[in-house]
């Protein structure tokens, strides 16, 4: 068998932002019937390389080559034309088109007289999404089909267009399990018929089950191609995190202090079996006052949505929460937050600041009820609160009537924990609490976070960073998929542990083995 | 020295246009003051300040709840459905007496309000269309109570109507008292700051804790009340109940008076004293082209002119 054709190759690709190298000197090459896995952790370079390929943003230098002719995309509509499609996260079709509408949009079958053949269009749409495990009334508007069965319409219509290159991002995140096997078998296919599938996706059960080939990238840089059963997952894992085993256990960068050796107490916060649909599956923790407890795991294992649930931000399936042993109300941001829980959401820009507002009202903002009679603002209370705590976190800010908006990203930080930190709380969620801060804001942080942990606090600590992780926490647990995979303690919190621990077992090593067999 | 002015020189347009945000509204009113001293004959008389003021105050009153709402990222359009209402509860109710007449207006409103409240934080309708539908039905009921104009002969009606205290008519009274009030709330009150935040970074404020639906609630309760306390005083000042045309437009009229006064349609920003100023301006304006005989078509090119110049001088603002 001749090898298979060169359908991509990318040759010294770069992006740069505004003060960030997203992209750095990348190659790539994609072969017909190739199932390319792209991983990296959040601001690896994903995104923007996808974007690049096509057509949204136009790279810095390097270049592009489609079946060996080099191309350049001045659209997104031009590189689909020349056969490279996408399916996003969330379906972007016309949710109130009809299903074969969508389907055939932009290439509707016409009859003699030029018009719509709609009976026509109805019959080829039902006989192609059968193919895909959809078996639906195609005249019925998209929306009224579920999120599964709309990706799957989105995929049929992406090959449909005589794609040669199909680029999935991260496309289970909203499946039913049945539905992901379905969408292997159509990648199994689209393989089968020569066509080349990018995957993105942070699951490793699901790169392992479908990829042949996998390129990892961190820091815009690949750090890592090849074929992927050559590749075990703790080598998977410690590539993307950057970490090398050897260098594991050298001495940490963070500020932390370390252990608090939190007495044998009561916890003050225990969340049971949360579950939430599509994202987490039964998620138990428990903090005792004066532990950092870490949530490890890759992105989308569901760190976020159980700091979320527990704060009542997401309506819970089942599973309940207790403070202090008493029960919370869940799905209720104000229950819990009088109960002495706080969050500090991952996106502070769009969920945590208020920008309009100044420093002095966003940090005011949580506890204004209680310093207010009849519902009028005492001014001096609020100053005195904000003083405070400007002072002790040492926000820098012109004034304390600067608009937090125009703050730098460290000092936005300061801010809500000062807000949080002003209602007394009894247990700290911090869901990426130094992510895009300056180093110097980033030490004086995780020093707060030890300073209030040794005062009696309960602190949830997430974090991408695994330095920080493993130093700042007296406990990991560790999420895989929305469960808890395991639970590190003592001298077990470390890196290599951790590593190992999110790797997991290997239990589709049959499918690995078939699709090495192929490739 | 030319290489400072050079450089300058780009900053000083962003200086302009911030200017003009902040005061051009001020401004406006300021040269129109002005040119009508000096072109218009009996300008300065009392009694055009009179008849200006007391053609404004109602445009004041519902323009004040219009920036709330506006201040939360939405819209309100039933104002001017809930001043045809009040209108006609008020005919019907009169008979009992002024002030039950007043407290069935009130609660007619506040069940206006609590619907557009509702609709918005409970149920989820975007601002304009929830409004939208209270207000065409607003005004089908306010013309099912009452389907023809009917003159109102009540004393205490017409003395709020038309009196006065040391010269100052009740109606001007009543929107500068208001108009205080409002900017107390907006600057000194938990649910001032509330409404802000909310308006700014409605997930921020829900993740704060924030009562986020009773804030949006209370403000469309708000709006409707002040509506309706514009409808009272315009159906006591025409002594007649007229629920066919009062409050036509009236939304549009209060929308502007917001914009122009310099409140962001993308919340999170009230600006009152900006507020009455941009009503007091279309008023003037309005009242200028008039005395000058020219036709109602330039009225409103000359609104649309102004709207223009409040837009393009907010714009700087949001994309900075």
């Amino acid at each position: 068998m001749a090898p298979p054709a060169e359908v991509l190759a990318v040759r010294g690709l770069s992006k740069t932002f505004p003060g960030v190298r997203a992209l750095d000197d990348l190659d790539l090459t994609l072969h017909a019937g190739e199932v390319h896995a792209l991983i990296g952790e959040n601001g690896a370079g994903k995104s923007t390389l996808i974007k690049l390929l096509t057509g949204v943003y136009r790279p810095d230098a390097g270049e592009i080559a489609l079946h060996g002719r080099p191309v350049s995309f001045a659209t997104p509509l031009e590189a689909q034309k020349a056969g490279i499609s996408t399916i996003y996260q969330e379906v972007n079709l016309i949710p109130l088109l009809s299903v074969a509408r969508n389907l055939f949009l932009g290439r509707e079958p016409r009859n003699r007289l030029g018009m719509l053949d709609v009976a026509r269009m109805s019959r080829e749409a039902e006989r192609t999404l059968s193919t895909y495990g959809v078996h639906v009334d195609v005249r019925q508007p998209l929306r009224t089909l579920g999120v599964g069965a709309q990706q799957m319409v989105a995929l049929a219509r992406a090959v449909a267009t005589d794609a040669r290159i199909v680029i999935m991002d991260e496309p289970t995140s909203s499946l039913e399990p049945r539905e992901v096997e379905t969408l292997f078998s159509v990648i199994r296919r689209l393989r089968d018929a020569g066509i080349a599938v990018v995957y993105v996706s942070h699951r490793l059960d699901e790169l392992y089950a479908v990829c042949g080939t996998v390129t990892v990238l961190r820091d815009g840089r690949r750090v890592h191609h090849g074929g992927l059963a050559d590749l075990d997952r703790l080598s998977l894992v410690s590539t993307m995190l950057g970490r090398d085993l050897g260098e594991v256990r050298k001495e940490g960068l963070t500020r932390f202090t370390g252990d608090h050796g939190p007495a044998e107490a009561e916890p003050v916060l225990e969340a049971t079996q949360l579950a939430v649909p599509h994202k987490l599956h039964g998620v138990s923790l428990s903090i005792r006052p004066g532990e950092v407890v870490g949530l490890g795991g890759l992105l989308g294992s569901g760190r976020t949505e159980t700091a979320k649930a527990i704060a009542g931000a997401l309506p819970l399936r089942s599973g309940s929460v207790t403070v202090a042993g008493v029960p919370l109300r869940g799905g209720s941001t104000p229950a819990a937050i009088r109960a002495g829980i706080s969050l500090l959401p991952e996106d502070r820009k769009s969920e945590g600041i208020v920008p309009g507002l100044s420093v002095r009202d966003n940090i005011a903002l949580a506890v204004l009820p209680r310093l207010s009679r009849f519902g009028l603002v005492a001014e001096a209370r609020v100053d005195g609160i904000v003083n405070t705590f400007v002072e002790r976190l040492r926000i820098k800010a012109s004034s304390p009537h600067q608009k937090v908006g125009e703050l730098s990203g460290g000092n936005q930080q300061k801010v809500l924990l000062a807000r949080w930190l002003a209602m007394n709380p009894r247990v700290l969620l911090l869901d990426e609490p130094t992510r895009g801060i300056d180093i110097g804001a980033k030490a004086e942080v995780q020093k707060l976070v030890d300073e209030l942990a040794a005062d009696g606090l309960g602190v949830l600590l997430i974090s991408s960073d695994l330095e920080e992780l493993i130093e700042g926490s007296d406990r990991v647990v560790v999420l895989k998929d929305g469960r808890v995979v395991g639970e590190l303690t003592g001298d077990d919190v470390t890196e290599e542990k951790l590593m190992r621990t999110i790797a997991g077992n290997d239990p589709v090593r049959d499918a690995v083995e078939e699709v090495a067999a192929d490739g | 020295m030319a290489d400072v002015t050079l450089r300058t020189a780009p900053l000083d347009k962003a200086r302009v246009l911030q200017w003009l945000q902040t005061y051009g509204v001020y401004a406006g009113v300021a040269v129109l003051l002005i040119v009508n001293v000096v072109v218009t004959p009996y300008f300065l008389s009392a009694e055009n300040f009179r008849t200006q003021a007391v053609q404004v105050a109602p445009v004041i009153i519902v323009a004040l709840g219009m920036a709330l709402v506006i201040g939360t990222e939405g819209v309100d359009l039933s104002v001017g459905a809930v001043m045809a209402l009040s209108a006609s509860v008020t005919a019907l109710y009169l008979g009992y007496g002024l002030l039950p007449a007043l407290l069935v207006v009130a609660l007619f409103a506040a069940v206006v309000g609590l619907a557009n409240g509702a609709l918005v934080a409970l149920v989820g309708v975007q601002p304009i269309v929830a409004t939208l539908a209270l207000m065409v039905g607003g005004r089908g009921l306010a013309l099912v109570l009452l389907p023809q104009l009917e003159d109102l002969r009540n004393p205490s009606l017409a003395s709020l109507g038309s009196g006065d205290v040391l010269g100052v008519p009740y109606l001007i009274l009543f929107a500068a008292v208001l108009a205080l009030l409002v900017a107390f709330v907006v600057r000194r009150t938990t649910f001032g700051r509330q409404l802000l935040a909310v308006g700014d970074s409605r997930p921020a404020a829900q993740l704060a804790g924030l009562p986020v639906r009773r804030v949006l609630i209370v403000v469309y309760v708000v709006s409707a009340l002040l509506a309706a306390t514009a409808g009272v005083l315009a159906t006591a000042r025409l002594q007649a109940s007229d629920p066919t045309s009062l409050g036509n437009l009236m939304e549009l009229s209060a929308i502007t008076a917001v914009v122009v006064g310099g409140t962001p349609l993308t919340g999170g920003r009230v600006n009152i004293a900006g507020t009455v100023a941009g009503a007091v301006l279309i008023q003037l304006l309005t009242a200028t082209l008039i005395k000058h005989d020219l036709p109602p078509s330039w009225t409103q090119i000359a609104q649309a002119v102004v709207i223009v110049a409040a837009v393009y001088a907010a714009r700087g603002r949001g994309k900075r």
